[in-house]
């Protein structure tokens, strides 16, 4: 099972930092990464992850638990770059996308999910004004991160019933019952969000 | 008290199906059983208590609150624990999740986490706090599931057959859970032997409510019934 993104608890400078500070370190590195076009400003960023992750003092593994999925994309933009744009191109796009995600992923792990909802919520409160709620959308963003796992789940789930009825050559076998099942299980979290007092 | 009276419902679609035909019952009691075969209706009566399924004909109230008119209301007072707690754990990790439903309720966090925390502890799963919700067994997810109601402070709780998805160990330990709770108590339920001690046991059949009597009264009639 995953472990990609979650919370990890701690008592490091990282983990005390607010959750709004992060979040706002983590979209001023967004923007900024745009202004990135040398390998050695992607150097630069990877050391200054780098650094975050060890005084965040989050094992390696974990590092690399969040770099892991990106794998497969980084190779193919990495190709395309390499023969449209040359290699130095390539560094950089690449790194760029890693280095951001490894950034997202540290934020994630040094922040409750919950302290980051309040941090959005707090920056979309002006939304009031145009009748949007922020604290549904924080919702939105819990919910979102919550189902990542479970819909993991189902997937690993209908692999293993595939497995046993002799079907893994069939997609359409594994995505119908994987799609019919999340779609019950969003049924099912609707009816408990009812439940649990989410439309108060 | 909750007040079932002439309550019919019928689904639209796929075609009109009913699901509960005529009930009319006045449930007092603090451990109150709920059985039948599947698809007799008792999930829906289940759902009828809190007002998640508002029926077609007839009323319900708990307290005095008409589950069509004051659904908030009803279900500030009126938990609900589902068969499947993966449906009902709303947060990624176990704290946040037993945080949720104290969201809007005019506490301070530190009254937050000393509910959180008093909760967790009393289900043992002090241990797991801050541990993602997805990682726990799945007797753990349906005690956090538990937890998370519960702290809220219902004065009823409805449990949708919370023990199907357990092995025997896990189903005991939700029982004893459930057992010792203080709250009024409607408990949907396969595992018959959860229902010793209840004060009164509903049979449902085929859409309506048969039998209504003490539990070993009623399990007989439901054994009879699957025969």
């Amino acid at each position: 099972m995953s472990t990609l993104g979650l919370y990890r608890p701690g008592a490091s400078p990282v983990h005390r930092l607010p959750a709004g500070v992060k979040l706002a370190g983590l979209v001023a590195a967004g923007a900024g990464s745009v202004l990135v076009d040398r390998p050695w400003q992607v150097a630069a960023a990877f050391v200054i992850v780098a650094l975050g992750y060890l005084a965040a003092r989050v094992p390696l593994r974990l590092l690399l638990a969040q770099a892991r999925p990106l794998l497969w994309v980084l190779l193919i933009v990495g190709a395309f770059h390499l023969l449209v744009n040359g290699w130095q191109r390539a560094v950089v796009v690449t790194g760029v996308i890693l280095a951001l995600v490894l950034l997202a992923g540290l934020v994630t792990l040094t922040s409750r999910t919950s302290e980051l909802v309040d941090a959005l919520v707090t920056v979309l409160a002006p939304l009031r004004r145009l009748g949007i709620d922020p604290q549904r959308i924080g919702l939105l963003l819990a919910l979102a991160i919550r189902s990542v796992f479970v819909v993991l789940q189902i997937a690993e789930e209908v692999r293993d019933a595939q497995r046993a009825r002799g079907l893994t050559a069939s997609p359409r076998a594994y995505a119908v019952p994987l799609i019919i099942r999340s779609l019950r299980h969003a049924d099912e979290l609707g009816e408990a969000l009812v439940a649990r007092g989410a439309d108060d | 008290m909750i007040d079932v009276v002439g309550v019919s419902h019928v689904y639209d679609a796929p075609g009109r199906r009913t699901v509960l035909q005529d009930v009319t019952v006045r449930m007092t009691e603090r451990r109150i059983g709920i059985i039948g075969a599947n698809g007799s209706g008792k999930s829906t009566f289940a759902r009828l208590l809190n007002g998640l399924v508002v029926p077609t004909y007839g009323t319900v109230s708990v307290n005095g609150l008409d589950t069509r008119a004051d659904g908030r209301a009803v279900r500030k007072q009126v938990g609900f624990c589902f068969t499947n707690p993966d449906a009902q754990i709303v947060m990624p990790t176990v704290r946040e999740d037993v945080a949720f439903g104290l969201r809007r309720r005019g506490l301070t966090k530190e009254e937050v986490a000393v509910r959180v925390d008093s909760a967790l502890a009393r289900f043992d799963l002090a241990d797991h706090a801050d541990h993602p919700a997805h990682l726990l067994s799945g007797g753990q997810k349906q005690l956090l599931a538990l937890a998370s109601v519960l702290v809220t402070e219902p004065s009823i709780l409805v449990l949708d057959e919370p023990t199907t998805l357990l092995d025997l160990r896990n189903a005991q330990r939700v029982g004893d859970h459930v057992a010792a709770l203080e709250q009024q108590v409607l408990l949907v339920t396969h595992h018959l032997d959860l229902l010793d001690g209840f004060d009164r046991v509903l049979v449902f059949d085929e859409a309506r409510l048969v039998h209504d009597a003490p539990p070993d009264e009623a399990v007989e009639h439901y054994r009879k019934l699957m025969r």
